[in-house]
């Protein structure tokens, strides 16, 4: 059974921040999403009727066993999965009608994504690895130069702007790969395992830059782990099991 | 333009494998300049020769001779402003397998027949005064390292023994078809030498109106088809496609030698951009992520596939160019052989043509990647 919406928008009771955030706007409304993959004869349903309103500003983690789905919700929050049923409205925007087209378009404005493998582009430096995204807006070449280095100064890599990734610890490359995801300023940052090929010591600088992001520059994040420790970083922990939310 | 970091980096990213995909396709267009010229020069050698002069040989072939007497006759046609003769020599200077062309002509009509072939005035006369006097290509002395004056032997073969002849006059031709490694000498040296058994190999004759040429022609072949020999004759320019027409269907050999080249070319570099977007899957599925639109992808393959062609097919060309620029082997046998701009524009029409094709499939694969499963393929 899925969540109820109004029960996915109940904030961790007893603070004042939660109250802040009970207050704040639904950026991201998730209704009666359904999912089935078709693998030979077989119908493997992934999930039915999952709600979800995510608010400006919330840091949530997902955790569920491996096969869950969670990386499946995320993707179609991300826009780069269609659901069988049910919809996917960011900031007012009804996502899972949009064309191909539309939805690379919106995706680059709206959508920072952090991968477990960092995936950074092999032959471009850090400094090249985070412009990418840039280089799909009519910003300037200085322009762009002006939001890379903030974004490297961010994660703390301005003096490795040149370093291409073979020549980056894990740690460093999972920081790059965030200050990819947050340099053409989305409202949301989705991040799958991104503490999952890291050491703990790397692992926690990653969410610890993560959560400054969602307090500093009130990014709303949602970050999909198997990492106990990781998921308690966030405001507020859900579980997807057997097709269900919980939250 | 923004891209253009991208396309390049992805070049490089095998060096090795993008070296020799660019030297193939290096080798394929130097291949291709070559070839091509061949034909281009071959078309030119067709044109080469007036429609105001007909060249009147024996009916039976090319290899038989026509009775001097026949020189008289001629020039008695209505329409024929004047006649000379030439004949095959055949021989050689030191080595019987470096070919080049001697003719023996009747010096002092040949010449003035000629304007085609420029040569100055002081040295035509001296040409004309010596019966030994030989008038060579600007490119045959070039080739031999000749200077005027000089005495050359040159070994007969058709006409057996040692000739002696003094270089009085070098032509240079005012079209490179024409060719500059001939040499001319004396008709009247040949009779002489020979004891006087041999007879004109064909005659040129200069009209007055080249637009009579055909009903000449045809009365002149009338005029001789019951003698002893029997002529053809034609109109220079027909008679020298002849020749052209003598190395069989050389243009469709050629033809298809470089459609097989391109085609294989075309599979190598295919094969190349397929392995290159095959392991960039993951790649592909991260910048679809970020944003990057199907045909911004597919711009990107495309590019990096046409700008690898372009870089070995402009490598290629230029290649062939400086190769055979000037004085070079093919002149001997294709005259004024060379590999010209317009074969170059065509060839690097060519090359942006086989990157385009090598590069659709993997560019529309890496367009059409579903990201989903291609995450889930790195991850």
């Amino acid at each position: 059974m899925s969540s109820h919406p109004s029960d996915a928008t109940t904030s961790v009771s007893g603070t004042t921040e939660s109250a802040s955030k009970a207050t704040a706007k639904v950026l991201v409304q998730i209704r009666e999403l359904a999912k089935a993959y078709q693998r030979d004869s077989q119908r493997i349903e992934v999930f039915n009727d999952v709600n979800l309103d995510i608010r400006t500003g919330e840091f949530l983690a997902l955790m569920g066993p491996s096969g869950s789905g969670k990386s499946t919700l995320l993707n179609m929050l991300a826009g780069l999965d269609r659901p069988d049923a049910g919809s996917v409205v960011v900031d007012g925007l009804e996502i899972t009608t949009m064309s191909n087209r539309r939805l690379a378009s919106w995706r680059s404005t709206h959508i920072g994504f952090v991968f477990q493998f960092y995936n950074l582009l092999p032959v471009l430096t850090a400094y090249q690895n985070i412009e990418l995204p840039l280089l799909l807006t009519n910003l300037s070449k200085r322009q762009r130069r002006e939001h890379v280095t903030t974004a490297l100064a961010l994660v703390g890599l301005s003096d490795r702007a040149e370093h291409y990734p073979r020549q980056l610890s894990g740690g460093q490359q999972q920081r790059v790969g965030i200050a990819r995801a947050v340099v053409s300023d989305p409202a949301i940052i989705l991040a799958d395992e991104p503490t999952g090929d890291l050491d703990a010591q790397s692992a926690d600088e990653i969410l610890t830059l993560l959560q400054r992001l969602n307090a500093e520059y009130h990014k709303t994040i949602l970050v999909v782990t198997h990492d106990a420790h990781a998921a308690e970083r966030a405001h507020e922990i859900m579980h997807l099991d057997k097709g269900v939310l919980h939250r | 333009m923004r891209f253009v970091r991208l396309v390049r980096a992805n070049m490089f990213r095998n060096k090795r494998r993008t070296l020799l995909t660019v030297l193939s396709v290096t080798v394929a267009f130097f291949l291709f300049g070559v070839l091509r010229s061949v034909i281009t020069t071959l078309d030119g050698v067709s044109e080469v020769g007036s429609e105001a002069r007909l060249i009147t040989s024996n009916a039976s072939g090319i290899t038989f001779v026509l009775p001097e007497a026949h020189a008289q006759r001629l020039a008695a046609f209505e329409g024929v402003r004047s006649v000379s003769w030439a004949n095959w020599f055949g021989g050689y200077y030191t080595d019987p397998n470096d070919y080049f062309a001697q003719f023996a002509v009747d010096a002092e009509t040949y010449l003035a027949m000629y304007p085609e072939i420029q040569i100055s005035a002081e040295q035509v006369d001296a040409f004309l005064r010596e019966r030994t006097a030989a008038v060579v290509g600007v490119g045959l002395m070039e080739k031999y390292g000749w200077r005027l004056g000089q005495t050359v032997t040159l070994k007969g073969t058709i006409f057996a023994g040692d000739w002696d002849f003094v270089i009085r006059a070098v032509y240079t031709p005012d079209n490179p078809s024409w060719g500059d490694e001939s040499f001319l000498f004396h008709y009247e040296y040949l009779y002489e030498g020979s004891n006087g058994s041999i007879s004109p190999g064909w005659f040129v004759l200069q009209l007055d109106d080249p637009d009579r040429a055909a009903s000449l022609a045809n009365r002149i072949d009338a005029a001789f088809e019951n003698s002893t020999a029997p002529t053809k004759t034609e109109t220079e320019r027909a008679w020298q496609a002849g020749f052209v027409t003598m190395w069989g269907n050389v243009g469709f050999l050629v033809r298809a030698i470089g459609t097989a080249v391109f085609f294989a070319i075309l599979l190598v570099a295919a094969n190349t951009m397929m392995m290159a977007v095959r392991e960039r899957v993951g790649e592909v599925a991260v910048m679809k992520t970020l944003g990057f639109q199907d045909r911004t992808l597919f711009g990107i393959v495309l590019a990096e596939s046409i700008t690898i062609t372009l870089i070995g097919g402009a490598l290629g060309l230029t290649a062939a160019r400086f190769a055979f620029l000037g004085q070079n082997p093919m002149n001997t046998f294709f005259p004024g052989f060379a590999v010209g701009w317009g074969t170059i524009a065509l060839g690097l029409f060519a090359a942006a043509l086989l990157g385009l094709v090598s590069g659709a499939v993997p560019a529309f694969q890496a367009a059409r990647l579903s990201v989903v499963q291609a995450l889930r393929r790195v991850a």
